[in-house]
C-alpha cells in the first residue's frame, strides 16, 4: 500500500462563532485523485485553505509526506477558485503561467527562456498556445480556468489541490481539465478536487470525501459513493435539507 | 542649473517616483492607502523632530517610515479583528494625523514646521536649502532625498519585478509557492513611505496622494501590459509636474496644487479618448461584441 | 467678565459640535452600511474647491454661502467617483483617492489665488479648512445647528426606510419605496454633514466624525436602530468633549481633540465590546477550541476510512 500523502488529523476551523470545520480526519494516499463533495457552505474551500495555511485551524494537525505544510509547500500545486483573482490584472495569460514557477526561480532572477518555454507547453497541453500573449481579462471563463490549470501544471508538484475547477466552465474546457488531470494520476501525482457536481464524480474520481463540517464518508468511489452516504452528507444536517434535496435531484435526474 | 531648473527637476523626480509606486498601489487596491500613509507621515516627522530636536532628511525618513509601517500594521490588526478594510483605514489615519496636530500646535510651537506647510508644500523654497554632494556640488537637499528615493525605489522595483507581481495577482499562490507575502506587503508600505516622505517638501501631504494615484490609474487605462504601465505612468507623472509647474507660474498660484490638478487632467484625457478602455472606445466597440468568444 | 463671555461663547460651540457629533455619527452609520466609509474623507477634500469659489464670488466668510459652495463641489466629486467607477475599470477606492487629491490640488491653486488678491482677508478661510470650531461666530453656530438639526431629523424620521435601502435595495424597490429617491437624499444629507462640519474640524478630520463612531457602535449592539442611536451618542460625546478640551488651553485645535475623543471611545468599545469586542471573542474562541477538543476523542477514527 502506498504511502499517506496527507493526513489530517482532528482539523476543525471556525468563521467567527460559526464552526465550519469539525474535527476532520483523513489520509490520502499517493497517485489517487479524490473529489471533495457536500452541500455549499458545508467547509470544503476552508478545509483546502486551512490544511495550505491560508485560513487558521482552531485544533488538529496537518502532515504532507509527514512533514509540515512549511518544509512540503514546494511539492504542493494549488489552483485558487476563479473568482479569487483580478483579472484585470495587466499581464497576459504565458505570464500568469509563468508566475506558477517564481518559486524555483528563486530570488532576484528573472524568468529565462527556458521557464517561458516550460510555461507554453504547460499552455499547450490545456489547448491554450494560441492565446498565450492575450491579455487575461479578455479570456472567457474557461480559457481562464485553463490558464489556471496550465499554471499548476507548470509548477511540477507532486500534489494538487484545485478549488472548483470545473465550477462554470464549458463542456470542451471540462473535458481538457479531466484529461489533465488523468495524465497527473498516471505520473503517480496526487490530486484532491473541490467538486460540486455530483453526477461526474464516478465518471472522474477513484476516491470521494463527503464533507459537511465533518467528514461524512471517505473512501474508493465504488464503495463509498452510495446514495445512503449522499443522503447523510446532504440530508443528515437539519440546516441543509433544502439545499441538500436540490444537489440528490440534480444529481439523479439529469 | 538655474532656480527654476531645480523646481522642475525636483518636481519630476516626485512625478516619476511616485508614478512608479503607484502602479503597484492601484494593482494591489490599495489607493486609499497612500492616503493615510501620506497623513500619518505628519506624525512620523513631527515625532521625529521632537526626538532629534532638528530636522534632517534621515529623521524625517526614519520616522516617516515608522509612522507607515505602523499605519499598515494597525489598519491590517483591525482588519484581522473583523472592522471593515475601508472603516480601519479611516479610524487609523485620522487619529494619528490628529495626534500629529496636537503635537505640532503643543509643543513644537511655530518652528519650520506648520500644518499648512506640511499639508500644501512648497516647492519654491526647495532650491533654497541645499548641500554639497561630492562630484555634483550643491544640491537642493530635498531635490538630494527625493533623487536616492527615485534610486531605491527603481532598485527595489526591478530586483523583485516577479515577486511584486506575484503577490498583487495572486497572493494566495505566492503564499502557497513560499514567496513572503507579508514581508513583501510591509516592505511595499515601507516605499510609499519614503516616497510621502521625500516628496513632502515639494507637494505636501494631501497632494502627494494625486500623484501617487492618478497617473498609475491614467496608465491602467492605456495598457494591459505590466512593464509598459510602469513607463506610461512615470511618464504621466513627470509629464503633469512640468505641466503644473507651466500652468501655476502662468497663472502665478501653488504649484504643488496645479501638479495635482494636471494629473487630474491627464487621467480625464485618458478616461475618455484612451483607445483601450476609454469611454469613446466603449461606444464605438460596445462590450461584449469585441473578441471573439473562443472554446 | 471677560471669562464669562468665553465661558458662554464656548458652550455655544460645544452645543453645536455636540448636535454635528450627532448628525455625523447618525449618518456615519448609513454610510458604514453603505460600505462607504471612506466616501466622506473624498467628498470633504472634494468640497475645498467651491468653499473657495463661493468665497470668491461673495469677499466675505458667511457660512451658510460656503456650505453651498462646498456642496456643489462635493456632488460634483461624487459624481464623478460613481461615474468613473460605473464606466471604467477602475476601481472606487481609486477613484475616490484621485478625486479627492485633485478636487483638492485644484482647490489649493484657487486658494493661492484668492490668498493674493484678496488681501489679508483670508485668515478666516483658513480657518474653515482646517477646522477651528472657536473661531465660529453666532451666526455660523445658528447656522450649522439648524442644518444639523434638519440632518438629525431626517435620518431618525425615516428608520425603517433606511434600513430597507441599505439592507435589501432591491425588495425596497419591489415593494414601492423610490431607491433612485433614497440614493439622492442620502447623498444629500452625507454632503451636507460633512460641508457643516468642516469648519468645525477641518477637511482632514470630517471622515473620522461619520467613521469612528459608527464603528464604535458596532461592537455593542447588533439592531440597526439601537446601533444608529449609540452611534450619535458617541459622536455628540465626542463632539462636546473634544471641544471642551480644546478650549482648556489657548491654540488647541478642535477637530484633533474631538478625534481622539472618539478614538478612546473606539478602542475601549474594541476592547470591552458585548458583541464582538475583543476580549469577548477571545473567551469564545477557548470555549470553541476546548468543545472541539473535547469531542474529538469521540469521533477519532470514524472518517479516515483507509
Amino acid at each position: 500500500m502506498a504511502a499517506a500523502v496527507i493526513s489530517v488529523d482532528g482539523l476543525s476551523a471556525s468563521y467567527q462563532k460559526n464552526t465550519v470545520l469539525h474535527d476532520v480526519n483523513f489520509q490520502v494516499r499517493e497517485g489517487t485523485i479524490t473529489a471533495i463533495v457536500g452541500p455549499n457552505g458545508a467547509g470544503k474551500s476552508t478545509l483546502i485553505k486551512t490544511m495550505l495555511g491560508l485560513h487558521p485551524k482552531l485544533t488538529g494537525n496537518v502532515r504532507f509526506w509527514d512533514d509540515a505544510f512549511k518544509t512540503a509547500k514546494k511539492k504542493i500545486g494549488y489552483v485558487p477558485q476563479r473568482g479569487s483573482v483580478d483579472w484585470d490584472f495587466p499581464t497576459d495569460a504565458l505570464d500568469v503561467v509563468t508566475m506558477g514557477l517564481y518559486g524555483k526561480i528563486g530570488w532576484f532572477r528573472i524568468p529565462s527562456k527556458k521557464h517561458k518555454e516550460k510555461a507554453m507547453q504547460a499552455l499547450k497541453k490545456m489547448g491554450m498556445e494560441a492565446y498565450a500573449h492575450r491579455q487575461i481579462s479578455q479570456l472567457s471563463g474557461g480559457q481562464q480556468q485553463r490558464v489556471f490549470l496550465a499554471r499548476a501544471l507548470a509548477q511540477d508538484a507532486e500534489l494538487y489541490f484545485m478549488d472548483e475547477p470545473l465550477a462554470g466552465v464549458d463542456a470542451s474546457t471540462e473535458k481538457a481539465i479531466m484529461a489533465i488531470l488523468k495524465e497527473l494520476k498516471s505520473r503517480g501525482k496526487t490530486v484532491l478536487v473541490v467538486h460540486h457536481d455530483l453526477q461526474t464524480v464516478p465518471e472522474y474520481f477513484d476516491h470521494v470525501l463527503f464533507l459537511n463540517k465533518k467528514v461524512y464518508a471517505h473512501g474508493e468511489t465504488e464503495k463509498v459513493f452510495t446514495k445512503d452516504n449522499i443522503a447523510t452528507t446532504y440530508g443528515g444536517d437539519m440546516q441543509w435539507v433544502g439545499k441538500g434535496d436540490q444537489y440528490v435531484i440534480q444529481s439523479t435526474s439529469h | 542649473m538655474t532656480y527654476t531648473m531645480w523646481i522642475i527637476l525636483t518636481a519630476s523626480l516626485v512625478g516619476l517616483s511616485c508614478g512608479l509606486i503607484g502602479v503597484y498601489l492601484i494593482l494591489k487596491k490599495q489607493a486609499m492607502m497612500a492616503d493615510a500613509i501620506s497623513h500619518t507621515v505628519l506624525l512620523g516627522i513631527v515625532s521625529a523632530y521632537l526626538v532629534t530636536q532638528q530636522m534632517t532628511g534621515t529623521a524625517m525618513l526614519v520616522g516617516g517610515i515608522l509612522a507607515g509601517l505602523l499605519t499598515a500594521f494597525l489598519v491590517q490588526s483591525l482588519n484581522n479583528l473583523k472592522v471593515q478594510h475601508d472603516a480601519s483605514l479611516g479610524i487609523v489615519f485620522t487619529t494619528l494625523f490628529a495626534i500629529g496636530v496636537i503635537l505640532i500646535s503643543t509643543s513644537v510651537g511655530n518652528v519650520h514646521l506648520d500644518v499648512q506647510h506640511a499639508l500644501m508644500g512648497e516647492i519654491t523654497f526647495v532650491p533654497f536649502a541645499t548641500i554639497d554632494i561630492p562630484l555634483i556640488g550643491a544640491v537642493p537637499k530635498a531635490t538630494a532625498l527625493l533623487g536616492l528615493v527615485l534610486i531605491v525605489v527603481i532598485f527595489f522595483i526591478i530586483a523583485f519585478y516577479k515577486e511584486w507581481k506575484i503577490t498583487s495577482f495572486d497572493p494566495a499562490l505566492a503564499a502557497s509557492i513560499g514567496i513572503p507575502v507579508v514581508f513583501f506587503h510591509y516592505l511595499f508600505m515601507t516605499l510609499v513611505s519614503i516616497t510621502t516622505v521625500a516628496s513632502f517638501d515639494a507637494v505636501g501631504a494631501i497632494l502627494v496622494v494625486a500623484m501617487l494615484i492618478t497617473p498609475a490609474a491614467a496608465a491602467y487605462l492605456w495598457t494591459d501590459k505590466l512593464v509598459v504601465m510602469l513607463f506610461l505612468s512615470g511618464g504621466f507623472g513627470v509629464l503633469s509636474a512640468i505641466t503644473g509647474y507651466w500652468v501655476a507660474t502662468w497663472l502665478d498660484t501653488s504649484i504643488s496644487g496645479s501638479m495635482a490638478f494636471a494629473t487630474g487632467c491627464i487621467f480625464f484625457i485618458s478616461f475618455i479618448f484612451s483607445p483601450k478602455h476609454g469611454l469613446i472606445s466603449k461606444w464605438v466597440r460596445p462590450a461584449g461584441v469585441s473578441e471573439e468568444q473562443g472554446i | 467678565m471677560l471669562s464669562n463671555l468665553l465661558h458662554t461663547n464656548t458652550m455655544w460651540v460645544m452645543t453645536s459640535t455636540m448636535i454635528l457629533g450627532i448628525a455625523a455619527g447618525g449618518i456615519g452609520c448609513l454610510a458604514y452600511w453603505k460600505k462607504q466609509n471612506l466616501m466622506s474623507d473624498a467628498l470633504s477634500h472634494a468640497a475645498l474647491p467651491g468653499v473657495v469659489v463661493a468665497f470668491f464670488i461673495i469677499q466675505e466668510k458667511n457660512l451658510l454661502l460656503l456650505v453651498i459652495g462646498a456642496a456643489i463641489s462635493a456632488l460634483l466629486g461624487a459624481f464623478l467617483i460613481q461615474w468613473i467607477t460605473n464606466t471604467s475599470r477602475i476601481t472606487e477606492d481609486t477613484a475616490m483617492g484621485m478625486i479627492l487629491s485633485v478636487f483638492y490640488g485644484g482647490g489649493v491653486m484657487l486658494l493661492a489665488i484668492a490668498n493674493r488678491s484678496a488681501g489679508g482677508n483670508q485668515s478666516g478661510l483658513n480657518s474653515f479648512i482646517y477646522g477651528q470650531a472657536a473661531a465660529m461666530v453666532r451666526s455660523d453656530v445658528i447656522t450649522m445647528m439648524v442644518l444639523a438639526s434638519i440632518v438629525i431629523f431626517i435620518i431618525f424620521i425615516a428608520f425603517k426606510e433606511w434600513k430597507l435601502f441599505l439592507f435589501d435595495a432591491s425588495f425596497a424597490k419591489g415593494i414601492g419605496l423610490s431607491v433612485r429617491g433614497m440614493n439622492v437624499l442620502y447623498t444629500t444629507v452625507l454632503v451636507t454633514t460633512i460641508v457643516i462640519g468642516i469648519q468645525a474640524v477641518g477637511v482632514i478630520l470630517m471622515a473620522a466624525m461619520l467613521i469612528i463612531p459608527a464603528v464604535s457602535a458596532r461592537y455593542w449592539t447588533h439592531s440597526f436602530k439601537m446601533m444608529i442611536i449609540l452611534s450619535s451618542v458617541v459622536g455628540g460625546i465626542s463632539g462636546a468633549a473634544g471641544t471642551w478640551i480644546s478650549s482648556t488651553g489657548s491654540g488647541l485645535p478642535t477637530g484633533p481633540f474631538i478625534v481622539l475623543v472618539s478614538a478612546t471611545i473606539f478602542v475601549l468599545s474594541l476592547l470591552f465590546g458585548k458583541e464582538k469586542g475583543i476580549i469577548i471573542r477571545f473567551i469564545q474562541f477557548k470555549i470553541q477550541q476546548r468543545s472541539s477538543k473535547e469531542d474529538y476523542p469521540l469521533t477519532a477514527g470514524k472518517g479516515g476510512s483507509q
